[in-house]
């Protein structure tokens, strides 16, 4: 098995057309299901989700990722912004943000590959969170494009069972947007 | 008021006085069954009790198209409840200022399926501007202090809010809210400065402008700013079917209404133009026909209250974001100044091309092969002999789209339809929501067969609350437009349109019968030599509501036409007649 020889475990960029949005909403019932709801009102596809709190326990934050052209985008954030819970949108770039997933692998690994499955796992400084007579799972959190690294070297020795977290993103440097004044 | 102990019906009603209701449109069940305890001595609170959930929805939006004020309208749970989802989507997509209460099962049933349960607030969230769900006696002030004010502001709209049981029978002190919590809505943009100046630098350089003027002339009840703004620049200008009346049909630069069934002038008007100033419309594929092609050579201006509707369809050059009027008043003022500072705008040849059109294709119509009366007719005849201060609410369909075009519309809210959503069976109720609005104004419901059959039940709610509309049924004997669809792209194949209520039928059922069963006055007119007597007929009677039998051919055709799938180019102004656009333009 090769090992990749100059994988960037940082920072990856993003195709043109995957664009991350932070919708911070209040945190009410069925916040959620309005958001999505629109997505799939209008058509537009979500290729990954997050939601959790955040510091202000008043205000949830989504992280949506889409694949769609900078016109359509404007035009999902605007009819984003027209739902009520709402408070605000921010459209995170790549370039200056910083994106991770969480990803839980069981893979198969029995006395004669346990070995080969663990070295790729240290390699991608993943580590090992579960471990049975023939199979290992495997935690790792990184960009997308790492764990999918991940996930086809690991694919040769069988992988029966994955989930993943969903993309969350916050941005570099010292400034936030989350802030209690958005409720008022 | 304040911090009086109540039930938390007693505070929705209290609430809804509050927030200005007068009137609510609504039919009892069980999960509302509380609040219309208290509803029943209600001072300044008057109750209209429907015959169907979805006659108090439109009756609601007529109410609040003609007056302008909120219309409500409140029903049970379950059936109650989702009965109530097509008046609300039809108030939605025509922008209309409108609350829906609904009691809900008692909130230790939801979730369980327990009798008469929907989740109602799940079912309308696509259709509903927002709505809520309010499980607490204590909250319901608060919300429908914010409902009120979400479906009024900005883009009006519908909003839903469903209150438990157990909300409404439980104690609460009640205490009008001064605040309105509510942190993400922003409704009231301003129009920014620049985009006002760009937007005047455009008119002063086009050379074939037009305005669209759109439904968002009439929710933002801007026609004084909007017609001093047509006025000062002098451009010509079309109506669409949202905005029929926005400014008076009189007005010398009035082209009529775009769209698949718009005039020929203004459908060309907007093809040919070098900048469209879009105040309150959106682009619409009713009006665009196929979008790559519609005024391809045009530079755009696109106001609008909802920034989601600048560039969905159709790129902006210039958008600008907030209250038709205000714009409007703004860019009149930009626009007179720079023409007082230097005017080189030349729009006579513009004019010439226009006026031609206007010429050569006005709205008409042929008799009919059949000998029998031509609808067109009977509806230009009610609105000539009724006048510009009646208003007209029509169902949808052929007589939807004659009543746009053959009444002569002079003032604004005088012309109710469902535009956006197209709901069949719009027009008795309407019609009644905005009779009880304007009690001293004529009503007419233009009405198909077809649309008459899916709502009538209301007519015995105009009978026993004195609400006399005139009904007339322009009865075709069939789902016309369907009809003339299978006409034009179907062989002629009349799949399932025919509905036996007309000549040579065994009219099933007889109008005038069933007016009559209503305790209506039910008159029938079969005859050309009988339409206006009839209609003079049905403008003496006062007293109870008429329902006016106008039986037609069934021949007849909407015209003119862009069939669905084609350019704007492609309109016709009769079947397989285009107008000769290398020899006019």
């Amino acid at each position: 098995m090769n090992a990749p020889n100059s994988m960037n475990t940082s920072d990856f960029v993003l195709t043109p057309e995957s664009q991350t949005l932070s919708v911070l909403v209040e945190n009410k019932p069925g916040v959620l299901t309005r958001v999505t709801a629109l997505f799939s009102r209008r058509g537009y596809n979500i290729s990954s989700l997050a939601v959790g709190p955040t510091e202000h326990p008043e205000i949830s934050r989504i992280t949506v990722v889409v694949d769609v052209d900078q016109r359509r985008l404007e035009q999902i954030t605007k009819q984003l912004n027209k739902l009520v819970n709402v408070l605000k949108i921010v459209q995170l770039d790549a370039r200056s943000t910083v994106q991770r997933e969480l990803i839980l692998i069981k893979v198969t690994a029995d006395n004669s590959t346990r070995t080969s499955v663990l070295e790729i796992v240290q390699m991608f400084r993943a580590k090992v969170v579960d471990a049975a007579a023939d199979s290992v799972t495997v935690e790792a959190t990184g960009t997308q494009d790492k764990l999918s690294a991940l996930l086809g070297m690991l694919e040769s020795f069988g992988v029966r069972e994955i989930v993943k977290s969903g993309e969350v993103a916050i941005g570099r440097g010292g400034r936030a947007i989350t802030d209690r004044s958005l409720l008022s | 008021m304040t911090g009086q102990q109540m039930t938390g019906a007693q505070a929705l009603v209290e609430s809804l006085k509050h927030a200005g209701a007068e009137v609510v449109f609504g039919l009892p069940g069980g999960a509302i069954l509380p609040t219309y305890d208290p509803l029943m001595d209600a001072e300044g609170l008057r109750h209209i009790l429907v015959r169907h959930e979805q006659g108090a929805g439109h009756a609601a939006s007529g109410y609040a198209h003609a007056t302008g004020k909120v219309g409500v309208c409140l029903a049970t749970s379950g059936p109650g409840a989702t009965n109530l989802i097509t008046a609300i989507a039809d108030a939605q997509m025509d922008s209309i200022p409108m609350v829906a209460i609904t009691g809900q099962v008692g909130s230790a049933f939801i979730g369980t399926d327990a009798f008469q349960e929907a989740d109602i607030v799940g079912m309308t969230m696509p259709v509903t501007k927002h709505n809520f769900l309010v499980s607490k006696a204590d909250d319901i002030p608060k919300v429908i202090k914010q409902a009120f004010h979400i479906a009024s502001t900005g883009r009006p709209g519908a909003v839903l809010v469903d209150v438990t049981k157990d909300a409404q029978q439980a104690t609460t002190n009640f205490v009008w809210p001064e605040s309105l919590d509510l942190p993400g809505y922003r409704p009231d943009p301003r129009p920014h400065s620049k985009q006002i100046r760009e937007a005047a630098s455009l008119l002063m350089e086009a050379k074939r402008p037009v305005f669209l003027l759109g439904g968002g002339v009439m929710r933002g009840r801007a026609s004084e700013e909007v017609a001093e703004l047509v006025d000062v620049s002098g451009a010509p200008f079309v109506t669409t079917l949202m905005a029929r009346g926005a400014l008076p049909d009189s007005h010398p630069s009035h082209l009529g209404m775009p769209g698949m069934h718009g005039t020929v002038a203004a459908v060309s008007a907007l093809q040919r133009s070098d900048l469209i100033v879009n105040i309150g419309a959106r682009f619409d594929d009713r009006v665009t026909g196929v979008l790559e092609s519609f005024a391809p050579g045009a530079k755009i201006v696109h106001a609008d209250i909802d920034p989601a509707e600048i560039s969905k369809n159709r790129e902006a050059d210039v958008p600008i974001v907030g209250q038709a009027g205000e714009i409007a008043r703004a860019l009149a003022a930009e626009l007179r100044e720079r023409i007082a500072a230097a005017d080189t705008r030349d729009y006579g040849t513009w004019w010439n091309t226009l006026d031609m059109l206007r010429d050569n294709y006005p709205l008409g119509w042929t008799e009919t092969e059949d000998g029998f009366t031509a609808p067109q007719k009977v509806i230009s005849r009610i609105g000539e002999i009724s006048g510009p201060e009646s208003i007209y609410v029509a169902g949808v369909g052929q007589h939807q789209m004659w009543s746009a075009q053959f009444i002569r519309y002079e003032n604004p809210y005088t012309w109710l339809n469902s535009g956006g959503l197209g709901t069949m069976g719009y027009s008795v109720p309407a019609a009644m929501g905005a009779k009880v609005g304007q009690p001293d104004k004529v009503v007419w419901a233009i009405d198909g067969d077809g649309c008459f059959q899916m709502t009538n039940q209301e007519l015995a709610t105009c009978v026993i609350n004195n609400i006399p509309i005139k009904v007339a049924i322009i009865n075709n004997s069939s789902l016309g437009m369907v009809r003339q669809w299978q006409n034009l792209f179907y062989d002629q194949r009349y799949s399932n349109t025919d509905l036996n209520t007309g000549h040579g039928s065994r009219r099933i059922p007889d109008f005038v019968k069933l007016a009559d069963a209503y305790g209506c006055a039910g008159l029938r007119c079969e005859r050309d030599e009988d339409i206006d007597a009839t209609i003079q007929q049905a403008m003496e009677i006062n007293d109870r509501p008429v329902v006016v039998d106008f039986t037609v051919s069934a021949d007849a055709m909407v015209w003119p036409m862009v069939p669905a799938g084609v350019s704007n180019d492609e309109i016709q102004i009769a079947q397989g007649m285009s107008p000769e656009w290398e020899r006019d333009i």
